[in-house]
């Protein structure tokens, strides 16, 4: 388990994180989400034992990040922001290298290299220089450094981050599949990604926590949370369709969209106003060419909660 | 100590995965040539003995040696990957430690290639080889101590080149400092005492005792004291500074 009691980094004058307190347990895949200079990087710096805090505590597993450092480390996998890696070794040297310093030995080490190796799909570059590989491969030797000795805490500073999409999926599914033992904090701009892999996420500006919640939980504070958006075969209609939809009971207002023609009806406030919307569509004989219920948009969730803060 | 040997392990790798391996291996032993047959004088002296040899170690060390530390921790915090070696479950010293040793055995294989003037010496006439041993030691001592220099100099800086330009100009002072140079800074003011610490702090007087020959206690201990202070004062530059 993570521990954080009143972290606080101060840089100078500026004050990156201030008195983040939050714990997280096994099992749980924590997504940090957060403007640009938020403080999600420093945080995640101090708890992997790279920068220390200027007050506050952090603990990993019961170990004090600061003075039993060594101890915290052995059970932490970090993937540091940008996955620096040294350019002139090759992937299998510099994983091999990795595993000795973490103390693998004999079989282990062999096994866990190979492991690591077929799980991010290093085979054909390990004998390239890294200086020579793509971006995503640079970023998958990061993500196979940080899971070589199968930690119990798992610190990920984007790692999707330059990724394509098709490798974007295959690290939320490794990531997916790790999660039930695990520890995960991972930290993102992409909001998708705190919907396919997290349990939990945390908005923070300005160095404070924001929110914490499900991701459920924060599109359930959206305003489309149980929203429903129509589009009309019939563009003529859309006038008269809105004051109708608008007289309804279930919905608060309506909003048209001039670009997509799509009309989006908002709930009252704990009311679903989807069922009446269909059966008014029904009666009336509109031409429906989509019907949907929102679930919630965590993008402008995030954009409500931070003001539209960045630094 | 593990961990300390496999950065060390690491880094000596990287010299040979980079140019700087050869580069710096084959102007070591061009210059060292050419210091001793053309500045020394080797044939015309008509001596059995490697002094030509040895006494330019010191001005060759003061460009090389920097060339060689100024990367050691510049480059890794500029190229950020100190953020993933500090995070591994090592403690600074051992890193620290690490990458001095791989920096020092680098440089000890340079000036064991220096081998063939020894087998020259030997051909031509009948030196005294403890002699010529001692010097050796005392040679790769110094090394030592301007390497410990450079690699706390290059852990305070993420630059190259002003890592290399201050870690020459701190071991030109260190060279020197039994001399008028260095101490007439000092002697106008400062007790008697200070200026005779200052002048033991010198490389050059502690290493042409070696040189000639006669290995005293006291300048091994000279060296490895400086050596232990250096890394020492690195560990903690470093952790001060990896952040920044």
């Amino acid at each position: 388990m993570i521990d954080c009691k009143g972290l606080t980094k101060q840089y100078g004058r500026l004050r990156a994180v201030d008195k983040l307190s939050f714990s997280v347990q096994s099992g749980e895949v924590l997504g940090f989400l957060g403007p640009n200079g938020a403080g999600k990087t420093t945080t995640m710096r101090i708890v992997a034992g790279f920068l220390p805090a200027t007050a506050g505590t952090a603990t990993v597993c019961g170990y004090d990040v600061e003075t039993e450092g060594r101890e915290a480390r052995r059970r932490i996998g970090y993937l540091p922001e940008g996955a620096p890696s040294y350019p002139e070794m090759t992937p299998l040297a510099f994983l091999e290298f990795v595993a000795d310093v973490r103390g693998l030995r004999g079989e282990e080490r062999g096994r866990r290299l190979d492991e690591v190796i077929g799980l991010l799909h290093l085979e054909s570059v390990l004998a390239q220089r890294i200086d020579t590989l793509s971006k995503g491969y640079r970023r998958r030797v990061g993500l196979a450094q940080a899971i070589l000795h199968d930690p119990e805490v798992l610190i990920l500073d984007e790692p999707t981050d330059g990724l394509d999409p098709n490798q974007k999926h295959e690290v939320r599914q490794l990531i997916g599949g790790m999660a039930r033992s695990k520890i995960i904090v991972i930290s993102t701009h992409m909001l998708e990604e705190v919907d396919a892999v997290c349990n939990r996420a945390i908005i923070i500006a300005h160095g404070r926590i924001l929110a914490d919640d499900t991701p459920q939980g924060l599109e359930a504070r959206s305003r489309f949370h149980n929203a429903v958006t129509i589009k009309l075969g019939d563009p003529e209609l859309v006038p008269a369709a809105r004051d109708a939809i608008e007289s309804l009971p279930e919905v608060e207002s309506t909003e048209l969209d001039d670009n997509t023609g799509r009309v989006t009806a908002f709930p009252a406030s704990g009311k679903l106003p989807l069922a009446p919307i269909g059966e008014l569509a029904d009666s009336r004989r509109w031409e429906l060419s989509e019907l949907h219920l929102e679930s919630g948009r965590l993008d402008e969730v995030f954009r409500t909660i931070t003001g539209g803060a960045s630094a | 100590m593990n961990a300390a040997w496999a950065v060390c392990r690491r880094e000596l790798l990287s010299y040979f995965a980079t140019p700087v391996a050869y580069v710096f291996i084959v102007m070591f032993l061009v210059l060292a040539s050419t210091f001793t047959f053309y500045l020394g004088n080797f044939y015309e002296r008509g001596q059995a003995d490697l002094a030509p040899f040895f006494t330019f170690h010191p001005w060759l060390y003061l460009f090389l040696v920097p060339a060689l530390s100024m990367r050691l921790w510049a480059e890794e915090r500029k190229s950020g990957s100190i953020e993933l070696l500090v995070t591994l479950p090592l403690e600074l010293w051992e890193a620290v430690l690490g990458k001095f040793l791989a920096a020092w055995a680098f440089t000890l294989l340079a000036l064991a290639l220096t081998f063939p003037i020894w087998v020259t010496v030997n051909y031509l006439g009948a030196p005294d080889n403890g002699a010529i041993l001692a010097a050796y030691i005392g040679s790769g001592l110094m090394a030592g101590g301007f390497l410990a220099v450079g690699s706390c100099i290059s852990a305070t800086t993420k630059n190259q080149v002003i890592a290399f330009i201050l870690s020459v100009v701190a071991c030109f002072l260190l060279l020197l400092a039994g001399f008028p140079l260095v101490l007439d800074v000092f002697s106008g003011w400062a007790p008697q005492a200070l200026v005779d610490a200052v002048a033991s702090l010198s490389f050059l007087t502690h290493f042409q005792s070696i040189s000639r020959g006669v290995i005293d206690f006291r300048d091994l201990v000279y060296f490895a004291l400086l050596i232990a202070a250096c890394l020492y004062a690195n560990t903690i530059v470093l952790a001060i500074k990896r952040g920044d």
